[in-house]
């Protein structure tokens, strides 16, 4: 089939626009990191975009990692990310399991009771007086237990178990294998691309969660990067960071330790994002579209 | 989402040829037969037992005076109180009003423009761009939401980008988008097409895939052009999905997302950035107000759930699709 002309031209202008779109997503990224590694000096004399940084220099950078409290923040993420994200796959997986399988009575009702809660829930106080009552408040577990399973990720992960072969199964259970057994070497090996999906979306979650943080925690030994990322975005506080340098340099240095800690709490994402990528679009389309 | 439809049929094997045993027994074969399976389901039980239905039980403070002493069962019995007062108070019109609006506009502007973007990448012949536009328009979902509302707050400082760019190509005098209430809806909306304009096209596109390509060809020899398809036959093979996550999106109607809105508003902006969820958080976790707050989250809880139910029935009647 030939194209018409009018096709031709909407062609084209459909890559011009996509084009922009993608510049459009990457642009501000790029702006960050080329100004985290710009001058200060040279820096706040500019105006306008950055097609590449101004002067290079890593003082940024070494201002962020001399940081304790960035330093306290990133071991505090890196602990909530792994211990929560095993937690989460851990259980998730468990109960996931046990869903997908046939002929076990309670299996609905239990589906019911979990399905219904993405739709109604207590909200934010009685949460948060239901962690207190339980003796959570500031303490590591009040960020990781309250999120321990996800209704939503476990349903992608019943649905994605329940497309493992049942022979598969069979075989495996006519050797005698128990339960625990089959989930672990016959359903979870063949499940990679959903367990994935699911490192992912958990791993993510607990990464940039800030909120849970800030009405939990008040010990500052506790806080999470984002919430020490907040302060120094948001709240606008980079002066617990520069106590080290003369006054006159204060206002353009923090400019750039902003954006230096924009990339440091940014780019282990960015950096697993692609290889994670192939499978996470399977993952949306289990969760979605499938059923 | 339409798994929650899909409940398995297979269940019904269990009943269907043991009916003449009682149930009781059915119960006690079944816990023999599935002990293990129970033994793994138990701890996402408890977990939503617990924190899950637990708030759902905390829900009652909303009608008790509560105290922190007391109680949730020990505090006393105030009727409908705090929901008057809440109905009464100067804030209730305007958070309603405010959180009506920003769900309305994400429904207008952020909803389409996922199916859109999808539109338009299914135009793509060459698959390495289209494989790029999606890797690169995917991304900022993934960039917390701290840093987001971190880049707007340099990007639309007076002395910031925007301003910079604005001022030097059309003169215009710096704005301090950030701390003015009428730029409050368009920034909230505009940032969050920019993160998740690209993710949120994903879903359409993997039920474009699913659309039978001798649809396509039918149409094609019938002389359908690619316009004509896209309206007559892509269109019409992703309503479900459209209508489907319209229905979600109408259930979230008053859940906008306060966590975005709590990094981005100030009380200069309260007039038109705050939200049902943003003023619970207030009253609740800063004024330690706890009833009344608990009697705001659950206002909001109720709506939601029965808007939920509306767009369901509705979609029930008009066409096939629901969401169950």
């Amino acid at each position: 089939m030939r194209a018409t002309t009018g096709e031709k031209v909407f062609g084209v202008f459909n890559i011009t626009f996509l084009f922009g779109l993608s510049l459009a997503a990457l642009y501000p990224l790029i702006f960050v990191l080329f100004a985290s590694f710009s001058d200060p000096g040279q820096l706040v004399q500019t105006r306008g975009l950055l097609l590449f940084p101004k002067g290079f220099t890593f003082d940024a950078y070494r201002m962020v990692f001399m940081n304790p409290s960035i330093g306290t923040a990133y071991l505090n993420t890196l602990f909530y990310v792994i211990a929560g994200t095993a937690l989460n796959i851990f259980l998730s997986s468990m109960a996931a399991y046990g869903l997908s399988r046939r002929d076990v009575l309670w299996k609905n009702p239990i589906m019911f009771m979990i399905t219904f809660t993405m739709f109604f829930e207590g909200g934010l106080i009685p949460t948060f007086l239901l962690i207190n009552e339980l003796g959570l408040l500031d303490t590591r577990m009040a960020i990781i237990i309250p999120t321990a399973i996800s209704a939503f990720n476990l349903i992608i992960m019943r649905t994605a178990f329940q497309a493992v072969p049942v022979e598969l199964e069979e075989s495996a259970r006519l050797d005698g294998a128990s339960d625990f057994r089959i989930c672990w070497s016959v359903v979870f090996p063949l499940s990679m691309p959903v367990i994935a999906v699911m490192l992912l979306f958990y791993g993510v979650s607990h990464w940039n969660s800030w909120f849970s943080a800030m009405i939990y925690l008040q010990d500052r030994a506790l806080f999470p990067l984002q919430l020490i990322l907040r302060e120094i975005l948001i709240v606008n506080d980079t002066s617990s960071m520069m106590t080290d340098i003369s006054s006159g340099d204060q206002m353009p240095i923090g400019e750039t330790i902003k954006y230096a800690t924009i990339i440091v709490a940014t780019l282990p994402i960015l950096c697993a994002y692609p290889f994670l990528q192939k499978y996470f679009v399977k993952g949306v389309m289990i969760g979605a579209v499938k059923g | 989402m339409a798994v929650i439809e899909k409940s398995n049929g297979s269940s019904a094997g269990i009943g269907g040829s043991g009916s003449r045993i009682s149930f009781g027994q059915r119960v006690r074969k079944d816990f023999a037969k599935n002990k293990l399976i129970y033994l793994m389901l138990s701890p996402a039980v408890a977990y939503f037992l617990l924190f899950h239905y637990g708030p759902m039980y905390g829900m009652q403070i909303a009608f008790k005076d509560f105290a922190i002493k007391l109680g949730i069962n020990g505090s006393p019995w105030t009727g409908f109180d705090n929901f008057v007062d809440f109905f009464s108070s100067f804030y209730f019109g305007r958070i309603l009003v405010n959180t009506i609006l920003l769900s309305l506009y994400s429904l207008i502007f952020a909803f389409p423009a996922g199916i859109v973007l999808a539109l338009l990448l299914n135009e793509v012949r060459k698959s390495w761009f289209k494989r790029t536009v999606q890797t690169i328009t995917y991304m900022p979902h993934f960039i917390s939401l701290v840093v987001v509302v971190g880049i707007m707050f340099d990007f639309l400082a007076r002395d910031g980008l925007v301003n910079n760019m604005l001022n030097s190509l059309l003169g215009i005098e710096p704005i301090a988008f950030m701390r003015e209430a009428d730029w409050f809806r368009t920034l909230y909306i505009g940032s969050g097409i920019w993160q998740n304009v690209g993710w949120s096209s994903i879903i359409f596109l993997a039920a474009i895939a699913t659309i039978d390509p001798s649809i396509y060809e039918a149409a094609r020899i019938d002389g359908a052009s690619r316009w004509k398809q896209t309206l007559h036959v892509t269109l019409p093979g992703i309503a479900p999905t459209i209508i489907i996550l319209l229905i979600l999106n109408i259930g979230q109607l008053l859940a906008v997302g306060s966590e975005k809105i709590l990094l981005m508003y100030n009380p200069i902006t309260y007039s038109t950035a705050d939200v049902i969820g943003t003023y619970t958080y207030r009253k609740g976790i800063l004024e330690t107000n706890y009833s009344y707050a608990a009697a705001v989250g659950m206002f909001n809880a109720i709506i939601s759930f029965t808007l939920l139910i509306i767009a369901n029935a509705v979609s029930r009647k008009t066409s096939e699709t629901k969401l169950w």
